[in-house]
């Protein structure tokens, strides 16, 4: 490791206990099952996947929300070891923010811009004073692109992009190190996402932040991010630079997501990679690779055990014993 | 004849503060056959303009039109019992949200068994072989069990398949699809998509496919209309619409597409928002953020070349195809600011 990991999660799991009904046994819910990354400062890290794969448990882990089952988390060189219901220190927390998918929801509709920006710092800055709190919200305001005169305005009188900049400009109040974006660009028009996105981008750059990107739009994430962690039912199925697994994906999961993602170019129509079937109920998980129910390479050494996440290029590891044959089959397709 | 005609399609709202137009002067004619989409913001009025012509919306909407045919049969002067045949039956729709357009209380067979005996009748038994039928052919594994399911049992795909088999329960010549794989996974999407397209070329039905996705558009219509605040701002084949936009909005909705962006380091942004109810412009609606803005434009509202096959709603429409390409040097400004406006039909 050449450089010192802001954020680095080993083995990382988080089960949810299920209670069942009145003649039902209670059930465990695998929603994240072995994530192992590391984030750097000014880097972007994707997690890719489809609605139920533990994208958003993960978020809630990495800002220690909830506390993961087992598994380490390390920030800013701190062990965050949590029974529940514990806490974690407030110093710790001040530097994971999160910004969450829908802008219409996420901010408060009785307070005003100004409130909102504030109360971190409140809560937070003791030492600083009410005018010193006014001016940084003020400050903060202007450097995602609203007008000071928005500051005593209502979330209801913004649009979506705007809300969207306010939120950021909240999860920034108290200068983190750690950004988790969860789907932040998914609830916004074309237009308006790429306002948001730049924004992102500049921010970035300016404050060194390291982002954690939870989308679903590949064409967003292959724009924006340095490393890709595909997920399927929890498990991180490939992981590697973004530019290295969107050229040459090798699991097959990640092989039919991106055939199946739509292209903004109509000559090129080509045969999609058709995937059967949904995804397993997370109660009734198949025995083995989650995959195989519907994986065309499936065979029945795959329901026999979870296949290990193992390196077989230059930083990029996959989970899956056919790892072969999917890149011969992605090769002969292409 | 087309099969559905409209012509001047306006809907207004009415609201505390006055009547709000939410869909202006838009004209669509589908053939039989024919896969359209129509394409834009939220806002942009693309869902309005079809609820009208399904005669879906609420009683505060006003719906006027020059023209408003669906098989040479009027829309307008329907009776509401003659446009109940009509809706459902001959001309369907499928919604967004899967979920929230079953009834939560029946079971999927009760919703689909309501629909056929509305609109084909039918004794107990075939209705219900007609249901068994249906859900197979949109690909519901199981339909014998599936058939006595309620909606919460189901996935999103699942009850969007379902939605889909009840539309199409009555073999309809027209289906309109209001975004209907955005509440949808990627690779349920696809399942959706293929499933709609294989359906409208066995029955030859036509179909509208109202979306915001590009990559959608651009994989699955033939021809693409462009909405913008309630306005249509042109109409074209997929391939030329994505190779030679014609409407400024149009060139700079696709360059905003971060694939279609290349390498640049930031991405090209439409300045501001989609004018809402107190801030439309005078002029073209999307004159304060159109790049290639002039004066005319501001004090003018466009209305499209009679010549123009795209019927570009805009005074300079970009790619002029009869144009000769212009010299090295200039870009399309410059070029179409020798133009004189005045002289413009």
């Amino acid at each position: 490791m050449s450089r010192d990991a802001l954020l680095s999660a080993t083995h990382l799991a988080r089960h949810y206990q299920v209670k069942g009904g009145p003649f039902s046994k209670p059930a465990t819910v695998k929603a994240l099952v072995d994530a192992s990354f590391e984030l750097y400062p000014g880097q972007t890290l994707a997690v890719v996947g489809e609605s139920g794969c533990g994208k958003s448990t993960l978020a809630r882990v990495l800002t220690m929300i909830e506390p993961p089952t087992s598994g380490e988390l390390v920030i800013s060189g701190h062990h965050v070891s949590l029974k529940e219901g514990q806490r974690p220190p407030a110093e710790l927390r001040r530097e994971v923010q999160i910004i969450f998918q829908n802008p219409y929801g996420s901010l408060n509709p009785r307070k005003t811009v100004a409130t909102m920006l504030e109360e971190p710092l409140k809560l937070n800055r003791r030492d600083m004073s009410a005018g010193e709190r006014r001016e940084a919200a003020r400050a903060m305001i202007e450097k995602v692109g609203l007008r000071p005169e928005h500051i005593d305005r209502y979330p209801h009188m913004f649009s979506g992009g705007q809300r969207q900049r306010i939120a950021i400009a909240r999860a920034l109040m108290l200068n983190p190190k750690i950004l988790v974006l969860d789907e932040p660009v998914s609830a916004l028009d074309l237009s308006i996402q790429a306002q948001v996105l730049n924004l992102l981008g500049d921010l970035q750059d300016e404050f060194g932040l390291a982002y954690v990107f939870i989308s679903h739009d590949l064409s967003v994430v292959r724009r924006i991010a340095d490393d890709v962690i595909v997920m399927y039912f929890g498990q991180p199925v490939e992981t590697g630079p973004a530019e290295t697994v969107f050229t040459t994906p090798r699991h097959p999961y990640t092989q039919a997501l991106f055939s199946a993602t739509p292209v903004a170019d109509p000559n090129r129509r080509r045969e999609r990679m058709k995937l059967k079937g949904e995804p397993p109920s997370p109660l009734a998980p198949p025995p083995g690779c989650p995959f195989a129910p519907r994986c065309r390479l499936a065979t029945s050494e795959c329901t026999e055990g979870d296949p290990p996440l193992n390196e077989v290029a230059d930083g990029v590891r996959v989970a899956c014993i056919h790892v072969d044959q999917a890149m011969a089959a992605h090769e002969a397709s292409a | 004849m087309a099969l559905l005609d409209i012509e001047g399609l306006s809907v207004r709202f009415q609201t505390s503060s006055g009547l709000f137009p939410a869909v202006e002067n838009v004209d669509i004619k589908v053939d039989r056959g024919e896969v359209w989409s129509i394409v834009g913001e939220s806002g942009s009025g693309k869902s309005v303009a079809m609820l009208a012509t399904m005669g879906l919306l609420p009683w505060t909407a006003e719906v006027t039109a020059e023209r408003m045919l669906f098989d040479g049969q009027d829309l307008q002067r329907l009776g509401s019992r003659q446009r109940r045949r009509i809706v459902g039956g001959e001309m369907s729709m499928i919604f967004q949200e899967p979920m929230s357009s079953l009834n939560p209380c029946f079971t999927v067979g009760a919703q689909l068994d309501e629909m056929i005996k509305q609109h084909r009748g039918g004794t107990r038994r075939e209705r219900h072989e007609r249901a068994l039928d249906l859900l197979a052919q949109v690909g519901i594994p199981d339909p014998a069990r599936r058939i006595r399911a309620y909606p919460h049992q189901l996935s999103g795909g699942m009850s969007q398949r379902v939605m889909i088999a009840m539309a199409i329960s009555c073999d309809p010549r027209l289906l309109i699809a209001d975004e209907p794989t955005t509440a949808l996974d990627v690779t349920i999407q696809a399942q959706i998509l293929e499933l709609l397209l294989r359906l409208q070329e066995e029955k030859g039905m036509a179909l509208i496919l109202i979306t915001h996705d590009m990559g959608v558009v651009a994989e699955t219509a033939r021809n693409v209309i462009v909405q913008y605040a309630g306005r249509q701002v042109e109409k074209q084949e997929v391939r030329s619409l994505f190779a030679a936009p014609r409407h400024p909005y149009t060139e700079a909705l696709l360059s905003a597409l971060p694939e279609r962006s290349g390498d640049a380091d930031r991405l090209p942004t439409i300045p501001g928002v989609v004018p809402g109810q107190h801030d439309r412009p005078t002029g073209c609606l999307f004159n304060p953020r159109c790049r290639y803005v002039t004066e005319h434009c501001r004090e003018v509202a466009p209305i499209p070349a009679a010549d123009d096959p795209a019927h570009t709603l805009c005074h300079y429409p970009l790619n002029d195809p009869q144009a000769a390409t212009p010299p090295d040097g200039l870009s399309p400004r410059s070029q179409q600011q020798d133009d004189n406006p005045e002289v413009r039909p």
